[in-house]
């Protein structure tokens, strides 16, 4: 149990620069999900933390200690792998044991571990399998055992989940984190998956392109998304991006598509004119016979609600999610509510906040 | 694959002919195969006169017991089958079990570790491949000599000992290895000699029975070189052996030349058959 | 082609793969070094002085109209071995392969020759193709066809190539059946539905998959020919009758050991390690280039 520190951690494999400086700081106990697209160097971060990639420059601090060059082993981690890395020819009760034996601990002592660990992640009667024995949930709780038996500063997980099947995946989702709750080890956790970062996170960092895009917890990321990356990434389906300009001097969008909105929670600084970027979550659309003639291209029935996938008059795509039974085809006339909109500056994609004076 | 072509007219009874005129070639071939086995098996039990007159047996005979007996004690040439069985043995066990422990631990080093040199190492163990013992004969002969390993077991071991075969066969399967399992290691807090023992070696178990079986096969059957380096009994193979014994054509004891074919065959043919599915895989493996 | 993830000790790898370099260098790199330089010596009849001779050690042997016979006799025994054995294994393997519960059982029947020695193979066939004493040898003297493949050159050679590919079938049955397992028997349904019978399936679809296999084959069957047929050489004929099937290797060793010419023996070895050289290079050009597509 401990804090995590990074300081301005970067990371260059010969000239392709993957992490641009990423600070971060972890309390005690916290669970902190790393999300975002492949490529985004998620993984690479948590690897130079676990130690098995070393940083090019910036420090890492567990609870305080600088491990910066330290081996995985001094760190007093555990990990969970993505493909789990059970060693096929070792039962599961000595693919568990295997760190402590190493350690040298007293025989006696792991076989009481490995028991004790068990029985916590409900493994006990698999202990003499191997790992070919066993399903894909029963290794993923494995080597959740592995990495709880050696009772860790910290937990770090890399896409543990995502060899699993879709309903084993929710299920695994929540006893990761009714255990990560009970045992109160601060995690790490790596996926690409939204839903999972959103459930599991006490806060999320949401990566792109080597930099921490946002550091926040889920509500505050899909409410204040801070540039349209981040926007795009968390929210199914995803949010809507239409053009506009500032107008009435800072207070209202000239939408491209033809109306101008007023903000509702106050004028934005710059020059009236300056391109922006309104994001629309596609829940958060209303019909309204006034509205804009969306065209139908799409409909997608999903049960409790419908995705309809259309274009606004002047050519701009628009998704609109409504609850219960949608039209097919047609023309849908839609509004765009002002409190539910994002102001994002066409350039760079930052979101732009009312001026606080 | 005979289901496939009855799609178009090919009638049931047709293909039913097709699968035992199929068998009947096979059966054919396999006997073929057997038959130089066979003749030598049956005549190992006959006397040296019914050979001598030419009437091949093709049956067995009375005479089993006594001329394996000649062969085990006396052999052809005074040495006795029995010890040149015995230095085979040697000389196939610590060739096959030698060239597995130096081969696997050199794929270690050139896959799990990255250091100066390694492509160098790579390649000079690769190009041994090109240079088979063969083709470099008498030079080597000319080093085992000044040695003083002539007529030893180390001297006809130790220069065959390398193999680039084996090591590019470990080298192969040690790439298949997960990363995962290295990471895992590193977080428990295994060194790279833990991990060799630990994880390295019994995931490469199967790949050991493999070469094991053509390595013994090889060490077994070695001629040229040990025709060179053991020129005295006391080292003497039993493939060797057994050609000397047929040096002199006018008083071969053909029945004796036959029981010694018979024992000098058994251990490598044993070993293949019984480590049969080992066997094709490794073989197929290192060769593809 | 190399992992991600290693070890970071320096000294350990250089100690691991100690045991090879030093057999590698003292047996291999040493020798064959000596076998290079030898070949542009020339000994005199004592072995007292040597001199340095260029390429003369090469052009008399291209000058010698024996070692021309040689490279014929080594061109017919491999041609003959390795086609030999090739096509009989190529038979028997897509003969089981379509017994698809036999096709492992014959496996076990045919595999056994592998593990018999060249020489001990030699030693078997004498007992077939002895005159004498042969089984087929005495029945073809018996039926009036003189056959003593100690007095006949082109029988002597016809027995050598016989259990040379005799030996070598076992080795080309288990990869061609490899081969013709790892076929998707999807690929030869399609064909069967568009009409392709048995025999065509076979011209048009198996053998232009089954070459990757073939082709490694022939390499090896090639190099088989070449060296290690030498036992089978030294048991059944002693190169004779009359130099009739002397090959390449044969005669390096017999200049070599029984006329210790060993300048010119020296020159034969390096022919030979080229004749070994582009064996290999084209065995594995040939196999990254089917890695790569």
């Amino acid at each position: 149990m401990a804090t995590l520190d990074l300081m301005d951690v970067r990371k260059s494999f010969g000239p392709t620069q993957v992490l641009h400086g990423v600070d971060l700081h972890v309390a005690d106990g916290e669970m902190i999900v790393i999300v975002g697209a492949s490529g985004c160097g998620k993984s690479t971060l948590l690897r130079i933390v676990a130690g098995l990639e070393t940083a090019t420059s910036g420090h890492v601090r567990i609870e305080g200690r600088e491990v910066t060059g330290l081996e995985p082993a001094d760190r007093d981690i555990a990990m969970v792998f993505q493909n789990y890395a059970l060693y096929p020819h070792m039962t599961v009760a000595q693919n568990m044991g295997y760190g402590l034996k190493i350690r040298g601990l007293p025989r006696d002592e792991i076989a009481r571990r490995v028991a004790a660990t068990a029985e916590l992640i409900g493994i006990g009667p698999l202990l003499d399998r191997r790992p070919r024995q066993l399903s894909g949930g029963q290794r993923q709780r494995v080597a959740m055992g592995r990495a709880i038996i050696r009772e860790p500063k910290l937990f770090l997980f890399d896409e543990p989940l995502s060899n699993l099947d879709a309903k084993l995946r929710v299920q695994m989702r929540a006893e990761i984190r009714r255990l990560q709750k009970r045992l109160g080890v601060t995690s790490l956790f790596v996926t690409h998956d939204q839903v999972e970062a959103m459930t599991l996170g006490d806060r999320l960092v949401v990566m792109h392109q080597g930099h921490a895009a946002q550091v926040a917890t889920p509500m505050e990321i899909f409410e204040r998304p801070a540039d349209t990356y981040v926007a795009g990434f968390i929210g199914s389906p995803s949010m809507n991006f239409l053009a506009g300009r500032l107008a009435e001097a800072g207070q209202a969008v000239a939408l491209e598509a033809g109306p101008v909105i007023r903000f509702a929670d106050g004028p934005r600084p710059g020059p009236d004119g300056m391109p922006l970027t309104i994001g629309v979550r596609p829940e958060h659309i209303r019909l309204d016979a006034a509205g804009l003639a969306l065209a139908l291209e799409l409909a997608e029935p999903l049960g409790s609600e419908t995705v309809l996938h259309g274009r606004l008059p002047n050519g701009e795509a628009l998704v609109v999610k409504l609850t219960g039974p949608g039209p097919r085809d047609g023309t849908l006339p839609v509004a765009l509510p002002a409190e539910a909109l994002h102001v994002f500056a066409a350039d760079g994609g930052r979101r732009l906040d009312p001026a606080c004076d | 694959m005979s289901n496939a072509v009855s799609t178009t007219e090919a009638p049931a009874i047709e293909r039913q002919t097709g699968a035992w005129v199929t068998h009947a070639i096979l059966g054919i071939g396999v006997i073929l195969f057997a038959l130089p086995l066979w003749i030598v098996l049956m005549g190992s039990t006959h006397d040296a006169a019914t050979i001598g007159r030419g009437e091949v047996p093709l049956l067995p005979g009375a005479h089993a017991l006594e001329n394996y007996r000649a062969a085990w004690t006396q052999g052809g040439t005074g040495v006795g089958v029995g010890w040149m069985l015995w230095n085979s043995m040697v000389i196939a066990l610590s060739i096959a079990i030698g060239k597995i422990a130096i081969s696997i631990i050199s794929a270690y080093a050139v896959v799990f570790f990255r250091f100066p040199g390694r492509r160098l190492f790579f390649w000079a163990i690769f190009i041994t491949l090109m240079l088979p013992v063969e083709v470099r004969i008498f030079p080597t002969f000319k080093v085992v000599s000044d040695l003083g390993l002539v007529n030893t077991y180390a001297g006809l071991i130790i220069p065959v000992i390398a193999s680039a075969t084996a090591t590019l066969l470990f080298r192969q399967f040690f790439l298949t290895i997960p990363d995962e399992f290295v990471e895992a290691a590193k977080m428990d807090g295994a060194g790279p000699l833990r991990f060799f023992w630990d994880v390295v070696l019994p995931l490469s178990r199967t790949n050991m029975a493999a070469l094991f079986v053509i390595l013994f096969v090889y060490g077994w059957n070695q001629y040229l070189w040990p025709l060179l380096v053991a020129t005295s009994a006391d080292v003497e193979t039993v493939v060797i052996g057994m050609v000397k014994m047929i040096g002199s054509e006018s008083n071969t004891e053909w029945n004796i030349v036959m029981a010694t074919c018979v024992l000098a065959m058994l251990p490598p043919v044993l070993v293949v058959m019984l480590m049969q599915r080992w066997f094709v895989k490794g073989l197929t493996d290192t060769e593809k | 082609m190399d992992r991600k993830v290693v070890f970071n000790q320096k000294l350990l790898p250089y100690l691991l793969l100690l045991p090879q370099m030093a057999i590698t260098l003292v047996f291999f790199f040493w020798p064959a070094g000596q076998a290079v330089w030898f070949a542009f010596l020339r000994q005199d009849a004592f072995g007292i002085r040597t001199t340095f001779v260029g390429f003369e050690n090469f052009t008399d042997l291209f000058a010698d109209p024996l070692y021309l016979d040689t490279i014929r006799n080594t061109a017919v025994f491999s041609t003959g071995v390795t086609i030999l054995a090739l096509a009989v294994a190529l038979l028997l393997a897509v003969l089981a392969d379509r017994q698809i519960r036999g096709a492992t059982g014959y496996r076990t029947l045919l595999i056994w020759p592998y593990a018999i020695a060249p020489a001990i193979a030699a030693v078997l066939w004498i007992f077939l193709f002895h005159p004498s004493i042969g089984l087929i040898g005495r029945a073809l003297n018996d039926a009036g066809l003189p056959f003593d493949y100690k007095l006949n050159g082109n029988q002597a050679m016809l027995v050598v190539i016989l259990a040379s590919a005799w030996k070598q079938v076992s080795y080309n049955f288990i990869f061609f059946l490899a081969g013709l397992q790892s076929i998707p028997k999807a690929v030869l349904e399609a064909a069967a539905i568009d009409g392709a019978r048995a025999t065509r399936r076979f011209w048009t679809i198996i053998f232009p998959l089954l070459s990757p296999t073939t082709f490694f084959l022939l390499v090896v069957n090639l190099v088989y020919a070449f060296f290690d047929t030498f036992g089978v050489i030294d048991a059944l004929t002693k190169g004779g009758p009359a130099k009739a099937t002397e090959t390449l290797i044969y005669r390096a060793y017999v200049d070599g050991r029984v006329n210790l010419d060993l300048g010119s023996s020296s020159a034969q070895s390096v022919v030979l390690m080229i004749v070994v050289i582009l064996l290999t290079a084209i065995q594995f050009r040939y196999v990254e280039r089917r890695v790569h597509y």
